[in-house]
């Protein structure tokens, strides 16, 4: 087979995903949503961790900028609301989101220009906890500890998020999920042409030097702290991309969920798909959201699994060991993730 | 005399985080990894203390957790080491991984149970200089001062103190020297989880209400302590250690003066001095810098 058709081979995996709304519920589709979220978050953060060799554990607060700041923006100042809103147009207010979480990356590039490796790893934890904090106590923006409800996102009074006008495609009524579904496919499609063409192009080439040394880049003309900072901004807007679509399928969104573990769990996503791969970030994305969700889906028919909160394996709990076993498997056995193993794949494909 | 209250017990705090902090340090001159399983081996220590001392007495107990933390570290040290590569952040990643196993199943261990330390000390109170202090927290600072002054001894004064420093220094020309780079990452994890030990215990000990599934997450905040001080240093992670209970027993004693930063800002106070001490010296007050710049 030839080279081009094994590169162009994963993409016919998209039309599959097109079909997907006309054969299963909705149950199923918000489990895929979250996984395509979950996927876009993890490219960005493999960009950061893996192409410019910074360990970030501030995700989660990107994340967060992005979901409140959609929230924020797009909500109309009801009387009687739990918090306030700008009232923007729904898709301006998604993409001023996305800016917002590049600027709160910005906000911190200073810091993250200065430190780096390790020390921005444990140094990007201040953001996570501090984030935590305001979100649980600036409640006229965020709700406070309660949360705030999510606005629909609509374009000219189509609602992409919601079910007006009504929508039936080959019998198939087209709701929240199935709207949702296809924009989340279409987002992800464009995140995956980005990050590839950064990691691919001139951009990966630099950070690439300058994680394995920086002096070297340095005297290839490579400006490093503008570089680090940039990988900074564009990581953390991924994340906030992330943000909006996860806000989008929630519908309402609570301080607890954008927490350390969240954090982790995208670097388990980067770790499990291999660390700089743009490939690798989406599968370890779409795995690792989606096995608690189909765990606890089927936990009624997995007799091992206990019930939440009785002090037994429950479905959260069995995902977490899982997490943690594949995060030290792969490190140790097969370091380059599912990514490594995609590739030896296509080589025996090749061959054959 | 609020002031001198909350300053005790800052001081007293801080040496619990200290502990830790040191801890993090040991583990990171030994062997260059950021252990953030450190938390889980806090905790797996600390429920073995209350396991044993439920069943037998406080001293065995303490006996039990330390020997099991130390040999948790060093379980987690073989296992990091499993990963042959050059990039350094992998390890670390790696201790993310321990950690959340770890931690999981602590947490199906534990469930919704608070544990007891069964310490001798109890809730009892102690009047000092016009302040109140519970006793627990007098013990953890007399205990803190020794185990600290006992680690600087070993460092600075015995032969294995000096195998340590020079495979800090540089593990390569240490290995070149004979001295082995396995006992020497071994140890130090050994050592470290076994004052993360002794650290859980007195986290879970009155004024605190006892040890439950989430309490190693405390853990983590020494993590502004050695970054505050500096990762590579050992006096800075107990200054840092120091720096980060008083400003949390400040911000907690002052709260109501404090109103404007929100609900419970203590154990996010220290996050925010670690930003700053990062804009002015980004390798920590002691911290060795990076000579290369670009």
């Amino acid at each position: 087979m030839s080279d081009r058709v094994a590169r162009l081979l994963p993409w016919l995996l998209v039309l599959p995903l097109l079909a997907m709304p006309l054969y299963v519920d909705g149950s199923w589709l918000i489990i895929g949503i979250l996984g395509m979220a979950g996927a876009i978050g993890a490219i960005g953060l493999t960009v950061l961790t893996g192409t410019a060799g910074q360990l970030s554990l501030a995700h989660a607060f990107f994340l967060a900028v992005g979901a409140y700041g959609y929230a924020f923006l797009a909500a109309g100042s009801e009387p009687g609301g739990e918090a306030s809103g700008l009232g923007l147009p729904s898709t301006v207010a998604a993409l001023a989101a996305v800016l917002l979480a590049g600027l709160a990356g910005l906000a911190f590039s200073p810091v993250a220009a200065r430190v780096k490796g390790l020390y921005l790893g444990v140094a990007s934890l201040a953001l996570v906890f501090i984030g935590e904090h305001v979100l649980r106590n600036a409640a006229p923006l965020t709700g406070g500890f309660n949360g705030r409800r999510v606005p629909t996102l609509s374009i000219g009074g189509f609602e992409l998020t919601g079910r007006n006008p009504e929508l039936v495609v080959l019998g198939i009524p087209f709701l929240e999920r199935e709207r949702l579904w296809y924009l989340s496919v279409l987002v992800l499609v464009v995140s995956i042409v980005v990050a590839t063409r950064i990691v691919r192009g001139r951009p990966g080439r630099a950070l690439r030097l300058m994680r394995d040394s920086a002096a070297a880049a340095g005297s290839m003309g490579v400006e490093v702290r503008r570089y680090q900072a940039s990988a900074f901004v564009c990581s953390s807007m991924f994340a906030g991309v992330a943000g909006v679509l996860t806000a989008l399928a929630f519908q309402y969104i609570v301080p607890q969920y954008f927490t350390l573990l969240l954090s982790v769990t995208f670097l388990a996503m980067v770790v499990i798909g291999g660390l700089g791969s743009v490939g690798g970030a989406v599968a370890g994305g779409v795995f690792v959201t989606a096995l608690p969700l189909v765990l606890e889906k089927f936990s009624t028919s997995l007799t091992f699994l206990a019930d939440p909160g009785t002090g037994g394996l429950d479905a959260t709990m069995l995902a977490h060991l899982i997490f943690g076993a594949s995060i030290v498997l792969v490190l140790v056995v097969e370091p380059g993730g599912l990514a490594a193993l995609g590739g030896r794949l296509r080589t025996l494909v090749r061959r054959s | 005399m609020k002031i001198v209250q909350l300053l005790f017990l800052g001081l007293s705090l801080g040496s619990i985080y200290a502990l830790i902090a040191l801890g993090f340090v040991v583990i990171y001159k030994g062997t260059k990894v950021i252990n953030l399983a450190h938390g889980s081996l806090m905790l797996l220590g600390a429920y073995v203390v209350a396991v044993v001392s439920e069943h037998s007495n406080f001293g065995l107990g303490v006996a039990a957790g330390l020997v099991t933390a130390g040999l948790g570290a060093i379980v987690a040290e073989r296992v990091v080491s499993l990963a042959r590569t050059h990039d350094h952040l992998v390890p670390t990643i790696l201790t993310i991984g321990l950690d959340v196993l770890l931690a999981a199943e602590l947490s199906r261990r534990i469930g919704t149970e608070v544990f007891s330390m069964g310490d001798p000390w109890g809730d009892a109170r102690v009047t000092l200089l016009g302040t109140v202090l519970p006793q627990a927290r007098i013990a953890a600072t007399i205990v803190g001062i020794a185990v600290i002054a006992a680690f600087f001894v070993v460092f600075r004064m015995t032969d294995f103190g000096t195998r340590m420093r020079a495979s800090a220094e540089d593990a390569e020309t240490a290995a070149l020297m004979g001295i082995s780079q396995r006992r020497v990452a071994m140890v130090s994890w050994a050592m470290g989880g076994a004052m993360a030990c002794i650290a859980g215990i007195f986290l879970a000990a009155f004024p605190n209400a006892g040890l439950d599934h989430h309490s190693g997450i405390i853990a983590l905040n020494a993590i502004p302590a050695i970054i505050i001080g500096g990762l590579d240093s050992s006096e800075g992670a107990v200054l840092g250690g120091l720096i980060v209970g008083i400003t949390q027993s400040l911000v907690q004693g002052y709260a109501d003066a404090l109103h404007f930063l929100g609900g419970n800002a203590a154990p996010v106070a220290p996050y925010v001095v670690m930003l700053a001490v990062l804009m002015v010296r980004p390798s920590g007050i002691f911290g060795s810098k990076e000579l290369a710049r670009v």
